[in-house]
């Protein structure tokens, strides 16, 4: 067994858990965050995507006790409160989802995508990035353009915000 | 329309819990004493079960139980059986071998399911599953359809000799073959329609609960139609009579066909929970969905189309092998027959038509229903050969289409279908206007000069969706009628929910059904609550497949709507003393046409509850339950045109464009339509240029994980250009005609058809894989 300690979502958990758990697997049953989801067993599908230390990573690759002493943000944290993210508005405005599945880990994924690119995303960048995420439903279309959109509202919010800091 | 009513791009009202993880799909679902099952299943394609030695495994840490097929079948559960009779041509009754939940003697396929253990956590029970010891005597196997049909193939089931289910024919064979006689032109293709895996992203799952004290059962599961699982684990696999059998499908994370059939894992969970007393919940990983999920297509197929000297088509004869796996799932024998054969006419006048249909099993895994049904492989033969036939002809693949048009409807075609309504030109020009066919040419010589290849295709299809008449499909075999459901309940404060037996796992029902309402009744879609996939909730339903959620399930709806405006207008007639035949529903009142008495519908509802002030002799409440039945299936259609490049260096094919103009009758809510055909269409992309199911010669299927099986990722995709025209669903109230399944049925042959018009012959199957295209460069004749 293994003592694990980390922050999830802001809230500090520990825990022991069997050394061979898997990090999605901590947060989806012995934390009861079930809005991680598990699509595959070979790290292709990314609908495990959480964030580890603020970058993108499929909790599927990582043993929960790797993640000990580090921060995690999942899907149910991502809102601001009542506030939608940005990227998950986006993907609602946009019909970036149809059966819901994958779409934790798009948006997680999505998120990470465009805070590594502050000069904003154009459509083959998201798509060759998004290599990661399968979705079944939406062939994309709307997953891409819903992550362009977010791209703009927040670089636009980032500018505003540097503005008024200046 | 109103702002949410028909017709509006509504954002949809599921979506909130999806991007906010708070679905909730089978494997979230936690039940207290829950216990884990991991399923022992066969190494091998076919074998004799020898000895099962389950006594290492009882004795791992966390074993529960450790239960048998032997065990299973004292305890009277029944085999797996496939719900629709197709007969032979010689009159003789399709050839069913036995599928048991748990394999007894033999094993059929990789991935058959032989030994469930049950045990404290998901890992002790894979532990214990492993230290299952099984002896099997390996038999020779076979995986390929036509080699199953042939001389000294190892045989499947006792019951069906050489391996033929049944040699199945549709329409007049004397009368094609005459046509062919009097032929100008006959253009012969043999065609292959790759097997795929459907891969919902969600793997399938089951938690059943036994509880002992009211001898009653609980099952959680991953299906499209809870309804239908319910009456036929009840009927035919005798879990427990319907009244002690609770069916839920939650959150569902897509379907495409796979989670219309019941599987034996789920069986099994239910039964497992009564033997062990602990409620059992099962979750596929990705490999066990690859080996155990019902495969999509997998047809070999021989074409020959006849036409006259002006170019009509005289005739076409279509001879196929279906590969039906190892067993017969549920719908199995309807997909290759019904569902295909039925569809040769595609979108043209073809006076004779003769289809053969002789359905496999083989030792691969089941084969059913996957997006489109039959009709994507009628649509692959018939428009492959459309465009070859142009090419041999020496005429334009479009106008070639156009001048063989069905234009008048009805139209009664030699295979069954009367189509009811289309416009099939005006989708033909709207998508060559969009992919500027005419400008073809120079972009092909611009591409020529980078020393890329351009090439162009098209595909006119049609489908048969609204599934479908009761009565037709009973004489054609169906163990089911097709009907849908729907219970309109107006709340005392005037919400509404509607129960509906659709289910919807992606499409969006709980906003388009709402949408609905809000049109006939002005009530804010907040106010309304779409309640799916529970058979204690709902009254009856057979569920969601074939793109008839719209076109059948809303009509269910509007027949209960119907009834329950009939009397909230004779209530808010008698609260306001005039005649039930001037009330108008507007804007969520109901008024006295022309003056401004009214009565707002909340009001309406509570007088309908207080009873206090109703017309003589009316009951209270406002609750009415609507069946609809259709009166015929429903026909979406379109053109879609795909334009490739091709690298000849490498063979790789990138999509430049792609473009689909569709005809779905009336729509609802045009971005969810669109959504449908996008996903659509990558299904089709995905078929025609990446996924194919292999199983190599000794029946182990080499394609079983996303490392393995290619499945479409965002940047093998272009973004889509879609548009839509409108002619009307003449069969149903709200001319809807369904939209779910177009864009896998459309695409692969437009993709094909632009990869072959580039490389200048026909020599290509799918899945198009650099590899086979950049063989395909350096092998072939051009035509």
């Amino acid at each position: 067994m293994s003592e694990v300690s980390l922050v999830v979502n802001g809230r500090k958990v520990s825990g022991a858990v069997e050394d061979r758990t898997l990090l999605v697997h901590f947060l989806r049953e012995h934390l009861g965050l079930t809005g991680t989801h598990v699509g595959c067993d070979t790290s292709q599908c990314g609908a495990c995507v959480v964030h580890v230390d603020g970058k993108a990573m499929k909790s599927c690759t990582m043993l929960a006790a790797q993640a000990s002493g580090s921060t995690v943000t999942t899907i149910e944290g991502l809102a601001n409160g009542a506030d939608l993210h940005p990227v998950q508005a986006a993907f609602k405005e946009h019909h970036g989802l149809q059966c819901g599945f994958c779409t934790p880990g798009m948006i997680m994924t999505a998120t990470d995508m465009i805070r590594r690119h502050p000069e904003g995303l154009d459509e083959a960048t998201v798509r060759a990035e998004l290599e990661g995420n399968i979705c079944r439903c939406t062939g994309y279309h709307n997953i891409v353009k819903a992550i362009l959109a977010a791209s703009k509202t927040m670089s636009k919010a980032s500018k505003s915000k540097a503005k008024k800091a200046a | 329309m109103g702002i949410e009513g028909i017709g509006a791009r509504v954002a949809r009202k599921e979506d909130k819990r999806f991007i906010t993880g708070a679905g909730r799909y089978v494997d979230d679902m936690v039940v207290p004493g829950m216990k884990h099952a991991a399923f022992v299943r066969s190494p091998h394609a076919h074998a004799d079960i020898k000895k099962i030695d389950v006594k290492a495994a009882e004795a791992m840490p966390g074993v529960i139980g450790v239960l048998t097929g032997k065990q299973l079948k004292a305890d009277g559960i029944g085999n797996l059986i496939c719900g629709w009779m197709i007969h032979s041509k010689d009159g003789s009754p399709m050839k069913m071998g036995a599928w048991s939940p748990l394999a007894v003697d033999r094993v059929r396929y990789v991935g058959d399911a032989v030994v469930v253990v049950v045990a404290e956590t998901k890992g002790q029970a894979r532990d214990a599953a492993e230290a299952v010891e099984i002896t099997y005597k390996e038999r020779k196997s076979v995986s390929d359809a036509v080699e199953a049909l042939g001389k000294g193939a190892p045989q499947l089931h006792p019951e069906a000799d050489g391996n033929l289910i049944f040699d199945w024919g549709i329409g007049d064979a004397a009368a094609t073959d005459a046509a062919l006689k009097t032929a100008a032109h006959i253009t012969r293709v043999n065609i292959v329609n790759n097997r795929l895996v459907p891969n919902a992203m969600e793997p399938r799952a089951a938690l059943g609960h036994y509880d002992k004290a009211e001898d009653h059962y609980t099952c959680w599961t991953t299906s499209q139609n809870p309804h239908v699982a319910r009456l036929v684990m009840s009927a035919f696999y005798n879990v427990a009579p319907e009244n002690k059998l609770r069916v839920i499908a939650p959150d569902v994370g897509g379907g495409f066909g796979s989670k219309i059939y019941i599987y034996p894992e789920e069986i099994v969970c239910l039964w497992a929970s009564k033997k062990t007393g602990v409620p059992v919940k099962w979750v596929a990983d990705r490999t066990e969905s690859f080996l155990t999920d019902a495969h999509g297509r997998d047809h070999h197929t021989t074409v020959e189309m006849g036409f006259d000297k002006n170019n009509k088509i005289v005739g076409l004869k279509v001879d196929t092998i279906a590969n039906l796996g190892a067993y017969m799932s549920l719908f199995s024998s309807a997909t290759p027959t019904y569902l295909y054969a039925t569809l040769l006419s595609g979108q043209y006048n073809i006076p004779a038509i003769y289809g053969n249909v002789r359905t496999v099993y083989t030792n691969t895994a089941p084969v059913d229903a996957y997006r489109g049904a039959g009709r994507p492989e009628a649509t692959f033969v018939l428009e492959r050969t459309m465009e070859i036939a142009a090419r041999e002809l020496g005429v334009s693949p479009a106008e070639l289409r156009r001048s063989n048009f069905v234009t008048a409807f009805p139209h009664q075609t030699p295979v069954i279908m009367c189509y009811d309504a289309g416009d099939y030109g005006t989708s033909l020009d709207a998508a060559m206007k969009q992919a500027d066919y005419a400008g073809f040419a120079k972009r092909k010589a611009a591409a020529a000069k980078k020393g890329k290849l351009r090439g162009i295709g098209m595909s006119c299809y049609i489908e048969a969706c609204g599934i479908a008449p009761s009565a037709a499909v009973g004489s054609l075999g169906a163990g089911v009628g097709l009907w849908e459901s729907a219970e309109v309940r107006v709340n005392a404060v005037g919400t509404i929910e509607v129960l509906t037996g659709s289910h919807s796992h992606g499409q969006g029902h709980e906003t388009t059904f709402a949408q609905l309402v809000n049109s006939r009744f002005g009530v804010p879609l907040d106010s309304v609550s779409i309640v799916h996939g529970d058979t204690d909730k709902v009254q009856m339903g057979m569920g969601t497949y074939g793109s008839r959620s719209g076109a059948v399930g809303m009509s269910a709806i509007v027949k209960a709507l119907d009834k329950v405006e009939a009397k909230a207008k004779k209530i808010a007639a008698h609260l306001l003393e005039a005649d039930e035949g001037d009330i108008v529903i507007e804007n969520g009142q109901l008024k006295v046409a022309g003056t401004d008495k009214n009565v707002p519908w909340f009001q309406m509802a509570l007088a309908a509850y207080t009873a206090h002030n109703l017309p003589q002799g009316m009951e209270p409440g406002l609750k009415e339950t609507a069946f609809y039945d259709p009166s015929n299936f429903t026909f979406p259609a379109g053109c879609y045109i795909c334009e490739v490049e091709i690298d000849p260096e490498t063979g790789k094919t990138d999509i430049v464009q792609f473009v689909a103009a569709d005809d779905f009758g009336n729509i609802i809510n045009p971005m969810i339509v669109e959504g449908q055909v996008h996903g659509g269409i990558a299904q089709g992309v995905g078929q025609a240029l990446l996924e194919g199911a292999i199983y190599d010669g000794s029946g182990q299927l080499l394609t079983a994980s996303y490392m393995d099986y290619t499945m479409p990722r965002a940047d093998d995709l272009p973004s889509f250009q879609i548009s839509t025209s409108n002619t009307p669903c003449p069969g149903n109230p709200l001319g809807i005609k369904g939209c779910g399944e177009a864009g896998a049925i459309g695409s692969p042959p437009a993709v094909i058809n632009a990869i072959t018009d580039a490389l200048g012959h026909e020599n290509l199957t799918m899945p198009a894989t650099p590899q086979k295209v950049w063989a395909a460069l350096r092998s072939g004749s051009k035509h």
